[in-house]
This record gives structure tokens, C-alpha cells and sequence, in this order.
């Protein structure tokens, strides 16, 4: 299928996502620029991580009116498929393309680590591959990374199944420790209504190839691929 | 061509007492009035006294950093340039440099360590390499200093700020926490990028007519005389007001910078091209003229500002970040300014190259300076200080040994001791995955990353030892190296190049300059033994305060090639019933150990002697163990000698292991053995289907290599009859010791 990952000044993660999709998985990918509004066909569009504009006011809070965002606006509400990663997450909050949004870390400092993921909604574009209750590796690096949205909207998203990723321990339980950010209900992703914009902090791009730590960030990609399909 | 030059209105009068004022000695200033044939302008002045400062003359160390041995076979670009090359193979060159921010560091330290960071990265791809990694060395006071926590957390803030934000990884790094330190820290930054052989870009100036580009961030009144005043004197208590010669960082348009750079460089429009680091639009100018043996003229009323009314002193001394100067081929400077707007960069044509060998500069249409680009380059002072050894032996008198401690308890202790615990809390704070190469995070003993489509891997290591430094500044020189090569080998890699970071006191004071001297020759000796060149560096004098110097630190980046990544080894044990075997090349001894540092001075205190050929050996004997694929892991034993090592070994990430180590006649006995570090050892595991083959082949190198334990499933590790702990609380002591005096309140 084919895949475009947007480049904001400043998105560092646009490569590796490029690299996972192309060298690794074989998938036709285009690198789009954010002065541009064409989409060139793409089936499904990454916002990728980085410090999008410096994000020296918000994060992502600049890059939402970049030009090619109001495509990606446009794709979304015709059912495109939308991947938000680090800063394309909270970029997709800032854009209200998804609810809530990403506050600096409980710890007030950066952190990049691996950690345990576990998958509680598989039954979206982004997780068929996955199994519900499945847990994966994969690693965050991010200053930002605290979810935060109003207690109702909470409590809606978790009926409407919207809470598809959270922090969880090597057993896959919930805990204060085994929340790296302190996300409200250890939220690590989450989707739209519609299940086709899908935003997280951890990066499955980094996660591709066994050697560089863990694989396990194909399953999301997958899982994609076999819903175009 | 008239030599003259006028002064702006208002302008401080030029004499002797002014020269003094930004630095130069009255001698120095004769020297300026000599070559001009007049009185210099005020503006001209301060150009003089940045370019003639230590930091950009290298005027004490110049002479003495010849005796490196700098060529061979594989080195593409040697010292002179931005930084130095090699050749790794598969068409790839690898470019580095380590470089200083000890004093912007210690006055502002989130925005100098920035900056620091942005600095070297900017010597990388201005060599049209694109940076992939990044190492930090870093030195702090005692812990109980009540500066320390302010300095360590705003130099990793700034590190990761910086570094985070621009998109390269840190990789690995070191830090040191030493009483030494409390008003003079250091703050030493490496960068490492890849080019394409072939496409190396330079420095030096070609082509009469060619026009000048300023590209990159516009010019504010920030870093003013970092270079001169800041980088090149000695602190006092007045030192904190020399925060406004400190830099401000701005990451997000380096990242632009990096981009813009490399996408301009293909066009092949771009005859020569520098970064403005230390005295900026002033030393980018006038190095690049002088390479090509040329002329320079800027017409300063083009500078892009940040704000009005600089006069052109202030411009040309501007040490304003993320700003590179270019020379471009005549006619394709529209094709070099598209790309730059693409990323909304400033690019702007600012003079041009000159047939006189003048650096002129024009301000308001009148020539404000006009000096002979070879007397600030070339033709800058080059001292040969007096050197001596200190009348009385600084090395610290061997006094009886105090009450030793249990070595249960020494371990426990050397555990949480912060310079040998666990630097998660300090790495944790660095992005080192970005760019998908990393594939030995930090904490082992290099860092690995894989180089995309090639099998090759490099492997990076930063080390220092200044406590062995102080002892025998040749000797601690010698130990670093080795210690750095061991590093890399103990991951598989073989030792192919050096960068140095040369941190002293002041060099006019004969016993500093004598600490430098023998330890440029210590880095020599290692370096022409183990056959590694040292490709580039930085020397950081003037590291004192209140005239007390930091120990002599010369800190030893290492860069080693895997020609096969995937033979790369780690420092943990991985399998439970492999055996663990111990190879050195000497007997450990607490003389410069954390044991001695901790628990008081205890025997002697002198270095032992290092034999290079055995470190040779240790270093091919390593890489050929992991390329055979015989060892499942390699240990380098340093800060808190074997016992440590063991322990670290046991921290596996995945599940913390066990060792049983046992030797006979009982030497395990002694704190020597035990905690004693400098005698060059490893700690290999092997499977037993490897173990003899493991001991014929150190065998054959003629170390001494013995089988010593057993690695174990049960978490506990047990030394002959004096320790038996259980590894996953020590492994907790080891991660916890950072975090619980870091974060309380």
C-alpha cells in the first residue's frame, strides 16, 4: 500500500519512519512536504516524531496550521487512515483530530526507555494484528507524554473502546511504576470516533528489526497493511 | 592597496592598557602594531584578541601537538580541518572531533552545555558528514558540593535539550564526580557523522571573486568574547558575571541548518564552507581565507541582525549559534539560496574572496578593518612556555592503611558510590535510538551503532582517568588510551582512530604546562604502540579557579570498526553455566581507585608501568575472540576493579544473573585484587563448548587468561569465602544510587 510520512522543520523521526516502512517492510512510501497541500494518494498518513517548529510554544501547536494539515483534515473526515507518533500525536490533539491532550511528564524531564505496552482494543485498522490484551515492546522518548482529557471524555472514550495502548508492567498490569509519564488511565494511544486517526507516544518505528532492541512495532504496521488490503 | 582602516564615533582609544583589557599581552600588542604598521582600529583590536586568544591559536599547545602521530593508510583528513576523517570500508568515511564547554558550562550550564552539543555537530556535516551520535564527558564537583545538583542537571538538560531536539542520538558518555571539580567542571562533547568517500567538503578558500554566503540564524550580541575571555582566562569570583559570553542554543534551526547544509552541498555549488563557532564571523572568515592562502573582504552592512545598532566590533565578535559561512562558486549563489529558503533559512551574499591576502571588513561603506589574513591565522604567536615539574611531588603520600572495610561492604559502598553507579538517570534524558542505528544503547561499555547498508558497526567509548592523571600525568595519559581502545575491543570492535580533548590549568605556569607536555606524550606513546592515529582534538587551558587547577584531564575518544555488526558483544553475562574467565595484563593496584578515594588511601600510591605490547595483544585478542564468535560477553574492569566488574557483568536487563567465582590460593582475599583497577583486565563469559579454544587464543598472545567462576541463574554473587550477595539488590543499590541523590528534595 502506499504510505506518506509528512516532514515538519523539524520532525527528526520522518527518516526512520521511512526507513521502517520502505527498507522494512517493503511498502511503498513517499516522504510529504508541509508546504505542500497533495497528498499524492496515499492510503494512509504519518505524522512522525520529532520537535516539530522547535516546539518552542506547544507542541504541535505550530505545526497544526501547517498547509499540508488541512489535507490530512480533509483525508480524516473522508475515512482516511491516520498514524500520529510522539509529536504527530500531540500535533493530532492541537489539530483536534483526536481528544485530550499531551502534557509534560510527571517527572518534568525527558525519558527514553523501552517499555511494555499492552494492546486493549485490537479490533481497529491500527491493531488487527494484535490480539486484545497482547503486550509489546516498544520505546518512548519524549518530554510530553503525559495524556491528559476531561474526566467525562474519559470515561466515554473507554466505553467507545477509543483507549487502544497503555502503559502496563511485564505482566500487563496497570501501576503507578509501570506508567512513565503519568498518563491519566496509563494511556499510551488512542484513536477517534471513527477508529481512523490513531495517536501514540511510543514509537513502532523504532521497533522494527530485532537488532536495534525489538520488533514487536511491526505488528502495528501490519496491521495497517491487512486493513488496506 | 591602502593599509588603513577608520573607527567608529564613540569608539574606547586603542593603547597598550586596552589590549590588556581583552587579553593580549603588551608584547602581544607590539606584535599587532608591528604587522599593521599602526595603531589598530578598536574593532581590529578585538579581532586580534579572539583570534590570538589560546582558544583559537592553540598559541601554548601548537608546538606540542605535532608530536601526535596523525597519519596512516585510512586517515582521509587529519588536525587542520573541522574535524577529522577515516576510512571505515563500503565507501564510508567517519568523521569526528571532540570538543570543550568546560567554562560557558560552569556559568550557565544548560545553555553552554547546549551549545556545546551545537557546536560540534556543526564541525561534523560542515565536512558534508551527516551526524549520527553523539558522547558526553562530562565532570562535576563532589556530590556534596552545593553547586553540583544546579550544574548536573542544567548540563544534562542542555545536553538532551539540545541534542533531543536536533536529531541526533547520545549514544553513550561519561561522568565524574570528583571534589577537583567543584569550581571548574568539565563539559567535553564528541560527535561522530557519516560521508561518502569522495565527498568530503572543506575549509579552505578558493577562486578570486568567489562570493561569501552567511547562511543560518541572524546575528545578536549573544557570546561576545566567549572565546577570549571566557574560554581563555582563568575563573575568579567575578566569574559569574561573564554569563552574557555565554551562548544561547537554538537546536530547532541547527536541525534546519544540518538539513539545508547537506541538500546545498549536492548541488556542487560550495567551493569552501565553515561553521561560525568561537569568535564567529571572525575566525570562520579569516581560517577559511587563510587555507587558501587568499584574501577575504565582508561588507558587514549586510549581516543579517537580530536586533539594531551592532556596531561592527560586536558583529565580527558575535558568537550567535547555528550560523555558517560559505564560499560558493561565482554565478550559482541563487541555486545554494533556493535551498536555504526551502528551509526558511537566511542566505545572504556578504562579501567575497580577494586576490590581496587582506581580511577586510566594510562598515557604513568605510573600511573599519584591514589586517593581513596571515596575522591572525599563520602568523598568530606560538609559545614554547616553560615547562617543569612541580618542586614537590603533587601525588599524595601512601599513608597506612586506614580500618578496611568488609568486602561485602566496600562493594556495597563502591556500588552506590556515584561514580561507579548506574548513569541511568543521566541517559534516560537522551534520546539515543533516533536515526535507527543504535544497537548497543548506553550502559554497556561502548556504544554500538550499525551503519545501513553495510555489515559494518562502529563503536564509540569516551574515557578519562585524571585521579591516575594527578599520580603520573604521562602514565594516566598511557592508561586513558588504552583504557578507551579496551573499551571499544571488549565490544568487538578494533581501535581505528582517536580525538582528544586536552583539559589542563594554566599553561603559564610551568607545572601545567609540564602536566600537558607529559601527557601529550603519553597519548602519543599509547597512540604510536597500538597504532591508532589521533585525527583531531581540542586543547581547553586556563581550567582553574582562584589559581587552583583541575587535575590534568585528558579525556580519549574512541572510535572502533566492526566489520561484522553482528559479532558485536556487550558487557553482561547472558547464559547461566557459562564460565567466566579473568585476562590482564598486570596485578591491580588501589594507587588512583575509587576504592582508595572512598575508603582513604591504602598502600602505594604510585602507577604501575604499562606494558603497550600486552595492550596491543589484549586489544587483537579481543576482536578476534568476538569475530570468532567464542566470548558471550566482555567486561572492561575499571572504577571499582574485578568485584564491581562481576557485579555489573550480573545486570543483565533482561533477568539479573548470578556468578560463582572461585580461584585457588586464596588471592581473592585481598582488597587489591578485589577492588584494585589499572592493570588492564577483562572479564570474559564463555560457553563451555568455547573455553579452551578461548584459552589457546589469549594463550597465543602471550596473556594471562584463567577460568575464575561460573555464571549462575540463581541471582547471588559469591567471591571465594568474602562476598556473597544477592545481585539483584545490589543491582538496585547500582540503579538507585543516582536517582535517591538527585531527587530528593
Amino acid at each position: 500500500m502506499k504510505w506518506g510520512v509528512v516532514s515538519f522543520p523539524g520532525s527528526l523521526d520522518d527518516r526512520d519512519a521511512l526507513h521502517a516502512l520502505r527498507d522494512v517492510l517493503g511498502q511503498d512510501a513517499i516522504a510529504l512536504w508541509h508546504k505542500d497541500e497533495a497528498l499524492d494518494g496515499v492510503e494512509c498518513v504519518v505524522l512522525p516524531g520529532g520537535f516539530s517548529y522547535g516546539d518552542y510554544l506547544r507542541t504541535g501547536a505550530i505545526a497544526r496550521f501547517a498547509p499540508i494539515m488541512k489535507s490530512v483534515a480533509r483525508f480524516a473526515a473522508d475515512g482516511g487512515l491516520v498514524i500520529g507518533i510522539c509529536n504527530g500525536f500531540q500535533i493530532l490533539c492541537e489539530a483536534h483530530l483526536l481528544p485530550g491532550a499531551l502534557t509534560r511528564n510527571r517527572s518534568l524531564s525527558f525519558i527514553c526507555e523501552w517499555v511494555t505496552i499492552r494492546v486493549d482494543n485490537s479490533h481497529t485498522a491500527f491493531t488487527r494484528a494484535a490480539r486484545d490484551g497482547e503486550l509489546l515492546r516498544l520505546p518512548i522518548k519524549h518530554g510530553e507524554g503525559l495524556y491528559v482529557a476531561p474526566d467525562e471524555e474519559l470515561i466515554a472514550m473507554e466505553e467507545r473502546g477509543q483507549v487502544i495502548l497503555r502503559y502496563v508492567d511485564e505482566r500487563g498490569r496497570q501501576s503507578e511504576d509501570a506508567n512513565p509519564n503519568g498518563s491519566m488511565h496509563a494511556i499510551a494511544g488512542v484513536a477517534n470516533e471513527r477508529f481512523n486517526v490513531f495517536g501514540l507516544m511510543p514509537h513502532p518505528e523504532h521497533a522494527v528489526e530485532p537488532m536495534l532492541g525489538g520488533d514487536d512495532g511491526l505488528t502495528l504496521f501490519r496491521s495497517v497493511i491487512a486493513s488496506a488490503a | 592597496m591602502s593599509n588603513a582602516a577608520v573607527s567608529i564615533a564613540c569608539e574606547p582609544k586603542v593603547d597598550v592598557e586596552q589590549a590588556r583589557a581583552h587579553g593580549l599581552s603588551a608584547e602581544e600588542y607590539r606584535r599587532i602594531e608591528q604587522l599593521l604598521g599602526r595603531t589598530p582600529t578598536f574593532t581590529e583590536l578585538g579581532v586580534f584578541s579572539v583570534m590570538w586568544s589560546e582558544h583559537c591559536s592553540y598559541k601554548s599547545s601548537r608546538r606540542h601537538l605535532r608530536m601526535l602521530p596523525s597519519r596512516d593508510e585510512s586517515v582521509v583528513q587529519g588536525p587542520g580541518e573541522n574535524a577529522g576523517a577515516i576510512d571505515i570500508g563500503d565507501g564510508w568515511l567517519a568523521v569526528f572531533k571532540i570538543e570543550s564547554h568546560n567554562h560557558p558550562s560552569f556559568v550557565e550550564p544548560y545553555q553552554g552545555a547546549a551549545t556545546g552539543v551545537g557546536g560540534i555537530i556543526r564541525d561534523i556535516f560542515t565536512m558534508g558528514a551527516r551526524p549520527i551520535a553523539s558522547l558526553d564527558s562530562l565532570k562535576f564537583g563532589s556530590f556534596d558540593h552545593p553547586r553540583t545538583r544546579y550544574l548536573i542537571g542544567g548540563v544534562v538538560g542542555g545536553i538532551g535539550g539540545y541534542g533531543n531536539c536536533v536529531g541526533v542520538p547520545t549514544v553513550g558518555g561519561e561522568v565524574m564526580f570528583d571534589a577537583a571539580y567543584n569550581e571548574n567542571i568539565l563539559v567535553n562533547a564528541f560527535c561522530l557523522g557519516l560521508a561518502r568517500k569522495g565527498e568530503l567538503f572543506s575549509a579552505k578558500a578558493r577562486g578570486v571573486g568567489n562570493p561569501v554566503l552567511y547562511v543560518g540564524s541572524a546575528t545578536g550580541r549573544d557570546g561576545i568574547h566567549g572565546a577570549s575571555l571566557l574560554a581563555s582566562a582563568e575563573f575568579d569570583a567575578s566569574s559569574e558575571h561573564k554569563r552574557p559570553t555565554v551562548q544561547v542554543g537554538d537546536p530547532f534551526t541547527e536541525k534546519l541548518l544540518i538539513e539545508a547544509c547537506l541538500e546545498a552541498m549536492k548541488t556542487g555549488a560550495i567551493v569552501a564552507i565553515q561553521d561560525m563557532g568561537a569568535a564567529g564571523l571572525t575566525s570562520s572568515s579569516s581560517e577559511m581565507a587563510g587555507r587558501g592562502g587568499l584574501g577575504i573582504e565582508l561588507d558587514l552592512d549586510r549581516v543579517p541582525l537580530r536586533e539594531t545598532g551592532l556596531s561592527p566590533y560586536e558583529m565580527l565578535l558575535s558568537e550567535s549559534q547555528e550560523r555558517m559561512l560559505i564560499v560558493a562558486e561565482r554565478g550559482r549563489e541563487q541555486e545554494l539560496q533556493r535551498v536555504f529558503e526551502k528551509w526558511d533559512l537566511h542566505a545572504v551574499v556578504i562579501g567575497r574572496i580577494t586576490a590581496d591576502g587582506r581580511w577586510r571588513t566594510l562598515f557604513g561603506g568605510q573600511v573599519v578593518a584591514d589586517i593581513p589574513v596571515a596575522a591572525l591565522t599563520d602568523e598568530a604567536p606560538v609559545y614554547d612556555r616553560p615547562a617543569a615539574p612541580p618542586p614537590v611531588p603533587s601525588k599524595p603520600h601512601a599513608t597506612a592503611p586506614r580500618a578496611e572495610p568488609a568486602p561485602a561492604d566496600a562493594l556495597r559502598r563502591l556500588l552506590e558510590s556515584p561514580n561507579v553507579a548506574s548513569k541511568r538517570w543521566v541517559y534516560r534524558q537522551y534520546d539515543c535510538l533516533v536515526q535507527s542505528n543504535t544497537v548497543v544503547e548506553p550502559g554497556s561499555d561502548a556504544a554500538v551503532l550499525r551503519i545501513k547498508g553495510s555489515r559494518r558497526g562502529l563503536a564509540l567509548k569516551v574515557d578519562s582517568n585524571p585521579r591516575a592523571c594527578v599520580l603520573d600525568p604521562y602514565l594516566g595519559a598511557v592508561a586513558t588510551v588504552c583504557e578507551a581502545a579496551r573499551n571499544v575491543a571488549c565490544a568487538g570492535a578494533r581501535p581505528i582512530g582517536i580525538t582528544d580533548c586536552l583539559n589542563y590549568g594554566n599553561p603559564e605556569r610551568p607545572e601545567i604546562m609540564w602536566q600537558f607536555i607529559r601527557g601529550v606524550e603519553g597519548i602519543r606513546d599509547a597512540a604510536l604502540a597500538l597504532k591508532i592515529p589521533v585525527i583531531s582534538g581540542n586543547v581547553s587551558f586556563y581550567n582553574e579557579t582562584e589559581g587552583h587547577a583541575i587535575p590534568p584531564t585528558p579525556t580519549i575518544a574512541m572510535v572502533g570498526l566492526l566489520d561484522d555488526v553482528s559479532q558485536r558483544v556487550t558487557q553482561f553475562f547472558k547464559r547461566p553455566g557459562d564460565r567466566i574467565v579473568l585476562v590482564r595484563t598486570a596485578r591491580p593496584s588501589l594507587a588512583a581507585s575509587e576504592y582508595a578515594s572512598l575508603f582513604g588511601p591504602l598502600g602505594e600510591a604510585e602507577l604501575a608501568p604499562i606494558d603497550l605490547t600486552l595492550e596491543k595483544s589484549l586489544l587483537e585478542a579481543l576482536v578476534a575472540a568476538a569475530g570468532r564468535g567464542l566470548i558471550s560477553s566482555a567486561h572492561d574492569v575499571s572504577e571499582g576493579g574485578l568485584a564491581v566488574a562481576l557485579a555489573e557483568a550480573c545486570f543483565n536487563s533482561q533477568s539479573v544473573l548470578g556468578a560463582e567465582v572461585d580461584q585457588e590460593g586464596g588471592e581473592l582475599g585481598s582488597a587489591e585484587i578485589l577492588f584494585g583497577e589499572g592493570a588492564s583486565s577483562v572479564v570474559l563469559s564463555v560457553g563451555g563448548e568455547n573455553i579452551d579454544r578461548v584459552h589457546v587464543l589469549f594463550a597465543g598472545y602471550r596473556l594471562e587468561c584463567r577460568t575464575i567462576g561460573t555464571v549462575t541463574a540463581r541471582p547471588r554473587l559469591r567471591i571465594g569465602s568474602v562476598i556473597d550477595e544477592d545481585t539483584i539488590e545490589l543491582w538496585r543499590i547500582y540503579e538507585q544510587a543516582l536517582p535517591k541523590r538527585l531527587e530528593r528534595s
